[in-house]
């Protein structure tokens, strides 16, 4: 009996029915809108403005985290907190990349980024070395969120830290890092964190290309995401998450090391946060201490549980909708924003345990037996 | 007529003057301001009651000369006019009049002073004000010519407890600023002295602070020790809660404005039943509507709980306005308690260390010596089984979380003496009052205790060299680190019991 090829189980683990769904939203998000905003004049009512497209950037930003949420809460069962800290880590590894292209542009007119002639600094801090190449800053993309999720996570496994404690000491984790972020001395600018970005392999970050270039990486890399999570779940790995989620105390009897299998998760789960992060800030244009609030990381897992935990496509659905609602609610009710917020929490917890996707499997099902009868 | 009233004036006012040098006092009327200048330093070094209503008349622009003319100064005459007041005030028959005085003119001591100073000090009849003045005395004759005088100085000054002064007797005792051995010998034996009265005062001084910020963890963390405790749930709106009780200290404090200003000063009493009445009314609210539906299901409660705040904090900002609103000391709690020259209790810590002391025993009672508290503790081992022997678990997850949440409003109440009272003011204490829960040990009073007033010292200690920040950082992670050698906790409960 000879074991099927990587490639193979790789591609099948996402059904033909997902495949599909998989190329109509890669032509939508690759070809049609960046179309749409590149090739109709501005004036046409077919035409996408900039700011659905950098909306929808950041939503698709989003989503790829609550994927990486889902993948950690909704198939291994433990809640983080602390995602937050790894989409910002990402994001700040980028940043810093962004901060040196503006090379002399800045107000001040230095080769230091402006928060660091303010502070009078002279050179650049060391932990600062090599992040005028786009390739360092890529491979601390990488490694710096999953590293200190591994080191993180590491010690919180190893002592069986699980259920609120762990998401408890989490919260606490991107607590301390705000707080650390914030200050000046730090060297990633305190308060108003990185801005004022200029351009990305000297092209312009605002020209219409660069725009829908990001965009379009976005949506590969989500994509890509879910092609990875489907495959994941459904193989081994995955059922032996699943049983540590379901009972932990059975899987270590059993004979398996949960340790392990939770620290990888856990650790990927950062590294697409981080590269999430990433993505994101080009696109938003700024990145701030105020990503590591511990109300933003909690938020993330209310995507994934509005769309429906251990599903995948549920967390994208949750981000799009929440945000969406997000971005509805501040322009027209900004008092209601947090009464909505607030009790989508209380509803979905109470009502909807399995999410937009649970709802309407649910639906779907009772519909079959309807007809039959 | 008019020389005899000329003559009464004059005995009125500089003639009447007699025991004071009556040049100095004629030199007050000179032309010069530089004259004057020199009159009144000299006056004001002779330390007699005369000078002071001398020169309290020139102040007052009632002073005559002997041609019956007002004497004018100009501004700056009058700087130095009240410098010499200030100095004067040392003989002032209050003392409290005279403890300021002194108190002022420690802050800028010339050599000059030593004879006045000396003199004052042999007068002083209150045993705190003379300690003062033998300090600020030596102070002014430490530079004196005569090396015996330095050396009293050297050895008087053992006695103080002021940083200035620690300074000054690490200069003397440098043979750069001082020739004799003597007094060096004696002014480092005396350096030596203060700086371990100032070490001890400033410890003092950090372990009060420590003691309060632990006392103000302990009533945010001692509800939420019993409602994860009895639920196994994070209450994540338990911040909320402490917010509800410090509204309810500002509506009292206002219904006290309006209706009973006498009283003003005791709204803190009514407030602290209210406050604990609001809060647990809410909580009950929370619990009966939606915690009790996720029984089992930790991570949504904690999940459902964080949307409750939510909801509770926009109410508060729709309600109170997103502003933070002020609530005032009563007179009774502001001021502090010296207990060393150089560090001051603040009355309103104190109040809360004693007010936390008072919850804590209140709360031991309640579930050490009633029947609810057994079953609660029953309830917190063993649900199934004290299900099994007739408790009635659902009433009691009830009543626990009006408590847990009755405590909470009770710190509101201490919190909103201290801190600012603003719709967001709970967000922060929900890490720290579940770390101060997870590092004693869940359901364990004495160990939210320790841990409670633990958390309060070391973060003030490491605040005091490595600021703020880095302290909270420091302090999370060590409890990190704590909870892989104890998982359970320091005081963890014994027995045996298998997780989920």
């Amino acid at each position: 009996m000879t074991r099927t090829p990587f490639i193979v189980r790789f591609l099948g683990a996402t059904p033909k029915s997902g495949w599909i769904a998989l190329a109509f939203a890669a032509a939508l998000t690759m070809v049609l809108l960046p179309a749409l905003h590149l090739l109709v004049p501005a004036g046409s009512s077919f035409h996408v403005s900039a700011y659905v497209i950098t909306l929808v950037g950041k939503i698709m930003c989003y989503a790829i985290v609550a994927v990486a949420m889902d993948l950690i809460w909704g198939y291994t069962g433990i809640l983080s907190l602390g995602h937050g800290v790894f989409f910002a880590l990402g994001g700040y590894a980028f940043g810093m990349y962004l901060m040196r292209q503006i090379g002399r542009d800045g107000s001040y007119q230095s080769d230091l980024p402006d928060f660091m002639v303010f502070l009078d600094w002279k050179q650049l801090p060391w932990y600062w070395t090599g992040s005028d190449s786009i390739l360092w800053s890529i491979l601390l993309v990488l490694v710096v969120p999953a590293l200190v999720a591994l080191v993180f996570g590491f010690f919180a496994f190893r002592s069986r830290i699980k259920g609120v404690y762990f998401s408890i000491i989490t919260q606490a984790m991107t607590f301390a890092a705000m707080l650390f972020f914030f200050r000046n001395e730090t060297g990633f600018g305190g308060n108003n964190g990185f801005t004022d970005f200029k351009r990305i392999l000297g092209h312009s970050i605002t020209s219409p290309g660069m725009r829908v270039s990001l965009f379009a990486l976005t949506a590969l890399m989500l994509l890509a995401t879910l092609v990875l999570g489907r495959y994941l779940v459904t193989s081994k790995l995955g059922r032996v998450l699943a049983a540590i989620r379901d009972a932990e105390s059975r899987v270590m009897f059993i004979g398996y090391n949960p340790l392990y299998y939770k620290l990888f998760i856990w650790t990927l789960s950062a590294l697409l946060c981080g590269i999430a992060g990433a993505l994101y800030v080009p696109q938003v244009g700024i990145i701030n201490p105020g990503e590591m609030s511990p109300a933003n990381s909690i938020e993330i897992a209310i995507w994934v549980a509005v769309g429906g935990r251990a599903t995948l496509v549920g967390p994208v659905l949750g981000a799009f909708i929440v945000n969406l609602a997000k971005s509805f609610f501040t322009v027209a009710f900004p008092e209601y924003w947090l009464f909505f917020l607030g009790a989508l929490f209380v509803g979905v917890t109470l009502w909807l345990p399995d999410g937009v996707v649970g709802l309407w499997r649910k639906l779907r099902e009772q519909r079959k037996p309807g007809s039959a009868a | 007529m008019r020389r005899l009233a000329f003559a009464l004036l004059c005995c009125l006012s500089l003639a009447a003057h007699a025991a004071l040098d009556p040049a100095a006092v004629k030199q007050l009327a000179a032309e010069e301001s530089e004259d004057k200048i020199a009159a009144i330093h000299k006056l004001a070094l002779t330390a007699e009651p005369e000078a002071l209503a001398l020169l309290q008349q020139l102040a007052d622009d009632t002073l005559k000369d002997d041609k019956g003319e007002d004497i004018t100064i100009n501004n700056r005459v009058r700087r130095e006019l009240e410098g010499a007041l200030a100095v004067l005030k040392l003989i002032d028959p209050d003392a409290a009049v005279r403890y300021k005085a002194v108190k002022e003119i420690a802050t800028n001591v010339d050599a000059g002073m030593g004879p006045m100073l000396a003199k004052a000090r042999d007068r002083e009849s209150d045993p705190k004000i003379r300690a003062l003045l033998v300090e600020i005395h030596a102070l002014a004759t430490l530079k004196d010519a005569d090396p015996k005088i330095r050396l009293a100085a050297a050895a008087a000054l053992a006695g103080s407890a002021d940083p200035n002064t620690k300074a000054v007797l690490k200069a003397q005792s440098e043979p750069a600023n001082e020739a004799e051995v003597d007094v060096r010998r004696e002014a480092f034996r005396s350096y030596l002295a203060v700086k371990d009265r100032l070490t001890l005062a400033e410890t003092i001084g950090r372990i009060f602070s420590g003691l309060s910020l632990g006392s103000i963890l302990l009533l945010a963390a001692l509800g939420l020790a019993i409602t994860y405790g009895v639920m196994g749930v994070i209450n994540m709106a338990h911040g909320e809660l402490l917010m509800i009780g410090a509204y309810a200290t500002y509506v009292i404090q206002g219904l006290f404005r309006t209706h009973f200003p006498a009283q003003l000063d005791w709204y803190l009493l009514a407030a602290v039943p209210v406050a604990f009445f609001a809060a647990a009314t809410v909580g009950v609210l929370l619990e009966r509507t939606v915690i009790r539906w996720l029984y089992g299901r930790a991570l949504e409660t904690l999940l459902a709980t964080w949307g409750l705040s939510l909801m509770l904090i926009q109410a508060a900002r729709v309600i109170f306005g997103a502003q933070n609103v002020e609530v005032a000391n009563p007179s009774w709690m502001s001021g502090g308690l010296e207990i060393l020259p150089s560090i001051v209790l603040p009355l309103n810590r104190i109040v809360i260390v004693g007010f936390a002391l008072f919850v804590l025993a209140l709360v031991w009672v309640l579930m050490n010596r009633t029947r609810l508290g057994m079953f609660v503790r029953a309830v917190t081992q063993n649900r199934a089984m004290a299900g099994c022997v007739g408790v009635p678990t659902g009433r009691i997850d009830t009543v626990a979380f009006a408590l847990g949440a009755g405590i909470a409003g009770l710190g509101g109440v201490a919190l909103s003496q201290i801190a600012n009272v603003g719709p967001d003011m709970g967000q922060g204490y929900i890490v720290d009052s579940f770390m101060v829960v997870v590092l004693g040990g869940v359901g364990q009073l004495a160990g939210a205790v320790w841990a409670a007033l633990g958390l309060g010292i070391v973060t003030k200690f490491i605040e005091s060299w490595a600021g703020a920040v880095i302290a909270k950082i420091v302090v999370l992670v060590f409890i990190i680190m704590f909870i892989q050698k104890r998982p359970q906790g320091l005081f963890a409960l014994k027995g045996r019991f298998v997780e989920s």
